[in-house]
């Protein structure tokens, strides 16, 4: 293999590796796409036909896809003056416990949040109950304690700033954070 | 009683005038919403000026102020008052008696020096000025003026930036005179505001009880809760989350210096200080779940206070310092309990309602001021010992954080208004009412400090 054909390789399987590894910018993948055509016509016409293969992902890769899958789908809802988890969440929450058993390095932080009404001190202890409530859910499912956190905001963080029962039903929740 | 009608009309006319027309300075400007027909008429006359040049202004506006807002007092707008007396034999009893004004408050300001003024005051009992006024006693042998309406009259040198400090002082005077309790307006409050449009949304603010004076202590990211005063007025404790969990704070109002008092893990809520300052009451759910505990200040000592499975939160000191209120929720839903904290012994304080959180005692011990809920309705309400009889003292919606005057007169407390938290008061009687408008954003865990003085 000549210092040609090397370069030629590489200008094929560098933007490869780059349209296996990121789907972000757009422009410069459509740039690199021509590019490929361009290299894969040149050597057509020489006779010789090409291919690639899928490149295995690393577990980083993979953990941080997973993460960003289960981040898309992170929050549980409660009923007023409530902390028990509803059996809706059931498929959220074992997907979620699935990956930290799979992962025991990861730690998740799990926020309990709480509606405006009430004190706020009380809400705090309301957020913790709830937050509680889902390390308890996701412990039941085998993941370990070390790996979970939780705090509550109470009321002090609202997902939706107002004073309607649908804002509140939003506001009374917990959120698991990677 | 037609005479006080038209007096509450003019007065509420004047005080929307002057709403409508007042510079946005004043960043807690307040709302009467209900009270002005039970106050008590009174007039403030503007003192006159005895130097040359224009007169130092604002004297006695605040003090009308304060005293309209103690809802004690219906100070009379000037442009209804008879006369413009500056001393005790300048009135003219009748014309005031006929308006149902009970007292005048009379008085000079006069140069001293350089920036610096006398100003003397009078308050004068119109029903007994006109009784006895100018009248001749037989006293130690001799026939002298009575001087028995005149309740009370002063004279100190000030300074040119001392007026409106000095007016909050002769407002004390007025209302202690009058009501025979001390007034509260020498005292300052403090606040946590939220704005999402700032970098830093939570602010932990101080500002005079009139909202003057507004002095922000902490700027910061993340979530602040619970501020209270230390009994000295000197220092605040409060929650912040700036290190993405609750801790508690100690932090001295005059300097920047601050210290953290705890970081369990779970929640670290509700700093409150007892009444001698060595101890700071708090919760905890580092056990396992919320319990009250007390810590020394000097030596961070824990004590753990409550043992129950429950949600127990929200301590507040007795005045004697020997026991605390709380919420708890070991009846099924939160109510208030007291605890001893020498024999442990807890009793549960409120039944009615469906809910009872955030309590708090009146100075004398003899009324817990909480928030009850009852159907689904969030309101101040105020119990008395040892009768148990509850009242409802607001009509505002989603009330919290109840917080008293140190002189047991009115409560500030946190609500919702056209979806914006708002500062509120009520008289601890129930009839005075005042909204205090926020600005942008949101205002809310008001603290009366004790009296500065």
């Amino acid at each position: 293999m000549n210092a040609n054909q090397l370069l030629k390789s590489l200008l094929i399987a560098v933007p490869m590796l780059t349209l296996a590894a990121c789907s972000s910018s757009q422009g410069a993948d459509d740039a690199a796409n021509q590019q490929t055509n361009q290299q894969q016509q040149d050597q057509q016409g020489s006779g010789v036909e090409l291919d690639s293969a899928e490149r295995t992902k690393t577990p980083e890769e993979i953990r941080a896809e997973q993460m960003e899958t289960l981040r898309q789908e992170n929050i549980v809802y409660f009923a007023f003056d409530d902390s028990r988890v509803s059996s809706e969440y059931a498929q959220m929450l074992s997907e979620h416990a699935d990956f930290l058993v799979q992962n025991p390095n990861v730690t998740v932080t799990i926020e309990g949040h709480a509606d405006e009404r009430g004190t706020p001190e009380y809400n705090i202890a309301l957020g913790e109950r709830r937050a509680k409530a889902v390390a308890q859910y996701l412990q039941n499912l085998g993941v370990s304690s070390n790996q979970m956190e939780t705090v509550s905001y109470g009321e002090e963080k609202p997902l939706v700033n107002a004073s309607t029962q649908s804002a509140y039903a939003k506001n009374r929740r917990g959120v698991l954070v990677y | 009683m037609s005479m006080m009608k038209k007096l509450a009309f003019v007065l509420v006319t004047a005080i929307v005038v002057s709403l409508m027309y007042r510079p946005a300075k004043a960043s807690l400007e307040i709302v009467i919403t209900d009270g002005i027909d039970s106050a008590r008429p009174i007039a403030v006359v503007p003192f006159r000026w005895l130097g040359d040049g224009p007169a130092p202004e604002g004297l006695t506006q605040v003090i009308a102020a304060d005293l309209m807002r103690s809802g004690k007092f219906n100070p009379i707008p000037t442009n209804a008052m008879p006369q413009m007396p500056s001393s005790e034999e300048e009135i003219d009893y009748p014309s005031w008696a006929s308006l149902g004004v009970e007292a005048v408050l009379v008085g000079t300001i006069e140069p001293y020096a350089v920036d610096r003024y006398t100003v003397a005051f009078q308050i004068i009992d119109v029903l007994r000025g006109q009784i006895t006024s100018g009248s001749r006693v037989l006293r130690g042998g001799e026939l002298v003026s009575s001087n028995d309406h005149i309740l009370d009259a002063r004279r100190s040198v000030i300074n040119g930036d001392q007026f409106r400090q000095y007016a909050h002082r002769i407002s004390d005077v007025f209302y202690e005179t009058m009501t025979g309790d001390p007034g509260a307006f020498m005292t300052r409050i403090a606040y946590v505001t939220v704005n999402h449009n700032r970098e830093k949304p939570y602010e932990l603010v101080v500002a005079d009880y009139d909202g003057y004076n507004e002095k922000v202590l902490l700027r910061s990211p993340e979530p602040l809760m619970s501020p209270s005063w230390s009994p000295d007025g000197n220092k605040l404790t409060y929650v912040s989350f700036e290190n993405k969990r609750p801790e508690i704070f100690v932090q001295d109002i005059y300097t920047t210096r601050r210290e953290k008092m705890t970081s369990f893990s779970g929640i670290n809520s509700s700093p409150v200080w007892s009444p001698d300052g060595r101890t700071l009451a708090m919760v905890l759910s580092k056990d396992g779940n919320p319990e009250l505990y007390t810590m020394d200040v000097a030596s961070k000592r824990l004590t753990r206070v409550t043992r129950h499975h429950a949600i127990d939160t929200e301590p507040n000191w007795s005045p004697d310092g020997k026991s605390l209120v709380f919420t708890s929720e070991r009846g099924g839903r939160p109510q208030l309990y007291s605890v001893n904290l020498d024999s442990g012994q807890v009793r549960r304080l409120t039944f009615e309602g469906e809910q009872n959180l955030g309590g708090t005692y009146t100075p004398d011990g003899q009324q817990v001021v909480m928030v009850n809920r009852t159907q689904g309705n969030y309101h101040i309400a105020k119990q008395d010992y040892p009768s148990g009889n509850l009242q409802i003292l607001t009509q505002t919606s989603l009330d919290e954080s109840p917080s008293l005057a140190p002189n047991g007169s009115m409560v500030i407390y946190s609500t919702t208004h056209n979806n914006q938290q708002v500062l509120a008061l009520v008289s601890v009687d129930g009839r005075f009412k005042a909204r205090l408008p926020a600005r942008e954003g949101e205002v809310k865990s008001p603290s009366w400090s004790p009296y500065l003085r």
